[in-house]
Order: C-alpha cells, then structure tokens, then sequence
C-alpha cells in the first residue's frame, strides 16, 4: 500500500465490497437494470409510433429533449424526493435510456423501404408479421446503433450514483477527490473509460452478428457477389 | 421554487451565467478545430477511418472521469474551470470533426466539378462551394453539440464548478427540492432556446433546403 504503488496494481484494492471487482460489477448492474428498464419502455412505443407513423412528433423530439436533461439534477431532484437509495438512480439513468431507443427505433422503422413492406403487405401478412418478419430485421442496424449509443451514455453516467452514496465506479472517482488521492481518481477514470470501450466493441460485434447476413452483405463479399457500398454509419442517422 | 428564486434571484443569475459561459466557450473552441480536423478527414482520405476511431473514444470516456483528471493531466488546480472547458472543446470537437468530414462528403461531388470547370480553386470552392452545402449536416452536429454541452456542464458541480449544477448539489447537501428544481428548469429551457437559435440560424443561412423539401 506504499505511495508508490499504482492503484490498479495493488492487489488490496481488487478484493473486498470496495474492491475493483465489485464497484464494477455494481457499475453493470446498474447499467444493464437502466438498460432493461429503458428497452421496457421505449421499445413498444417506439415500434408502435414507426410502425403506424402515429405521434412521430414525440419520436423526433424525444431525442433533443432527452439530451437536454442534466442526469445529475435529475437525480439529485429523486433522491431528495424519495429518499436516498436505488431506486432514484434507476429513475435518473433509465430516462436517459428512453430518447436514444425511441428516436431510433422509430427512425429505423421508418427508413425501411416502402416497396418491401407493401410486398409484405401483399403477400398477405398481417401487420404483427409485417412488423417482425420485415420492418424490425430491416431496422435493426440502426436500432442497434441506438442501443450501442444508450448504453454507452449510461456507463458513462452511472459514475454519478456515488455522488448519492451508492456504489460503481464512481466511488473511486468521488472518494478519490473528497481525499486528495490522485491514484485512486486515475484509477477510477481509467476502469470507468476501458469498461465504456470494452462494452462499446462487445455491443459493435452484437450489432455486426445479430443483422441478417441479407441487409449487412455480410458473407457475401467472400462468394464474390458484389455488394453495394455501406452507407453512412447508422450510429448518427 | 418561486419563494426560491425571489431570494436567491442573485445566486440563480450567476450560476446560469457561469453555465452559459461553461458551454459555449467549448462549443466555439470544438467547432473552430473541427473544420480543418474534419476537412484533413476528406482531403486525405485515408484518415477518414482513423478519424471516427478516435471520435468514437473520446466521446466514450465519461465525463466526471475526464472532468477528474485533466487537473493531473493539465496541471490546473482541480476547482479550475479551465478543466471543464479544456473537456467540453474535446467532446465537442470529437463530435464535431466527424460531423464536418460527412458534411463535407455529402456534397454532390457534380457540384464540385461544375465549381472546378468554372475555375475555382481548391481554396475558393471549400469557403464558397463546399462548406455552405455541408452547412444543414454541420449545423445538425452542432445543435447536438451544443444540447449535450449545456447538459455536461452541470456534471462539473460534482468537482465544484458547474453552473447551475452548483444549484443541484447544494440542493442535495439541503435535501431541499427547490434549487435543484430550478437548475433543471433552467438547464432545460436554456438547451431548448440555444436549440431553438441554432435552428433559426439554420433556416436562415440554408434557404436552399427548404425550397426542395416543399417541392418533394
């Protein structure tokens, strides 16, 4: 425990409820809950809204108005309603959840080509088929992007449920500064970031394996049929 | 809330004035290192890949982290404000330089070769040509920018400056609802106004756009 020694490699600091395992399995814990709890509720209204076209109003400006919330007022603003615990930190985190999902299931739905949904139409599927066995596969790169880009704001912004005394990442960050101890902020910021670019990579294979080889080219390039151009990234449509 | 504000109207007034500084200072620092960043992206193809890469990591560091140690980093003192900017102007810039180099690739390449055979030069037909028609993608990028800086900003109250994000911890410390409601408030309504100007800047420098949407 000399000064010397990096945080990161001094083996007390990796054991223990304020171990570095345990601060970031409580990290993804709250993530993955936020996450869950966001798909919960902005999933069916987002496929709803871009399957109708009914109160697209509400997709579009859900992604600015979102953005727009400070996480920490937000949540300081639950905790001093409801008392401290978790359940404001769900609240804080799953709302930045929401807009990302819904704008972009929405636009992902509504991107889909016309001509292949009035084919589905004409088939003769009916709309519950038309909406999973067409519009939801063509949509999923970009609804992927939105999840990428939801679960990436939440990694990054769970640090701040230490400011309310719960656990994750942030506790190195927060009692890191109230003590003066350089290593340990460092220590934080650095897991905190590594974890942020490990889930991003993860999430960028799920959405590479989860598209239908039909919509990505994928494999196709091997058998040596030409395939278009990727477009733009999904991430910023 | 409104006993709140009548009170402490001084205190709001400079917190909301130390916020607009906080997030507007970086925006303009970001935007005026994006264009060359974003313009080498296009001129020099092959940086293009290497460009979104390197976006794509600094927009993942969290704020508070980076908010934590640009001091060390730096060698500001922790409760310098310049911490919060020198992190925003990244975060701006990371976005910003990725969104002008789509910009920029967004132009009809015709357009270019029309400016080319009327005998522009490279210099001329970025400034005059180009950039003005990457202006709607670049302008999406900053209202963006802009929303999420005036939202960041408040993160840095954790670290002692933070605009009206001061509002929010004190609020927390008192376990009093009132200026922490008002922080939101303002924060919102002042992402909604700067959201609001940029989009009426928009309007007015891109009429072209307009046009072909109402013909479409």
């Amino acid at each position: 425990m000399g000064d010397d020694t990096p945080y990161l490699l001094d083996g007390s600091h990796w054991s223990g409820p304020q171990g570095i395992p345990h601060l970031v399995l409580a990290h993804l814990g709250y993530t993955g809950l936020a996450l869950l709890c966001g798909l919960v509720i902005a999933l069916p209204v987002g496929l709803y809204i871009g399957h109708t076209g009914r109160g697209s109003f509400l997709a579009i400006n859900a992604g600015n108005a979102g953005r727009s919330l400070p996480t920490l007022g937000l949540l300081m603003l639950m905790v001093t309603l409801m008392g401290l615990g978790f359940l404001p930190v769900l609240i804080a985190l799953t709302v930045l959840v929401v807009p990302p999902i819904l704008t972009t299931t929405y636009a992902g739905l509504r991107n889909v080509d016309r001509s292949a949904v009035d084919a589905a139409v004409g088939m003769g599927m009916r709309p519950w088929q038309v909406l999973w066995r067409v519009e939801v596969p063509m949509a999923l790169p970009v609804m992927l992007g939105g999840l990428r880009s939801a679960a990436l704001q939440v990694v990054a912004t769970a640090t701040v449920a230490a400011s309310v005394g719960l656990s994750g990442l942030g506790r190195l960050l927060i009692d890191g500064l109230s003590v003066n101890d350089y290593g340990r902020v460092v220590a934080g910021a650095v897991v905190v970031a590594v974890l942020a670019i490990v889930l991003d990579l993860l999430l960028g294979l799920v959405q590479r394996y989860a598209v239908s080889p039909g919509i990505s080219g994928r494999g196709l390039r091997r058998r040596g049929a030409p395939v278009a151009a990727s477009g733009p990234d999904p991430e910023l449509a | 809330m409104i006993d709140y504000l009548g009170s402490n109207s001084d205190v709001v007034l400079a917190a909301l004035r130390q916020h607009v500084g906080l997030a507007f200072l970086p925006l303009l620092i970001g935007v005026v290192l994006a264009l060359p960043v974003g313009y080498l992206g296009v001129r020099f193809g092959w940086l293009y890949h290497p460009l979104l890469n390197a976006s794509g990591i600094v927009y993942s560091i969290p704020s508070l982290a980076l908010f934590v140690t640009l001091p060390y980093v730096l060698g500001t003192q922790v409760l310098s404000p310049v911490n919060i900017v020198v992190a925003l102007s990244l975060y701006t810039l990371a976005l910003m330089a990725r969104t002008v180099a789509d910009g920029l690739r967004s132009v009809d390449p015709s357009l270019t070769e029309a400016a080319t055979a009327m005998g522009y030069r490279r210099t001329r037909r970025l400034v005059e040509v180009e950039l003005p028609l990457a202006l709607p993608v670049v302008l999406a990028g900053v209202r963006v920018a802009a929303v999420s800086n005036i939202s960041l900003v408040s993160v840095g109250a954790l670290i002692g400056i933070g605009g009206l994000g001061a509002l929010f911890t004190r609020g927390f410390q008192l376990f009093y609802t009132a200026p922490i409601l008002v922080g939101v408030v303002l924060s919102v309504l002042l992402a909604a106004v700067t959201d609001l100007v940029i989009v009426s800047v928009q309007r007015a420098v891109t009429p072209w756009t307009r046009a072909t949407t109402r013909r479409a």
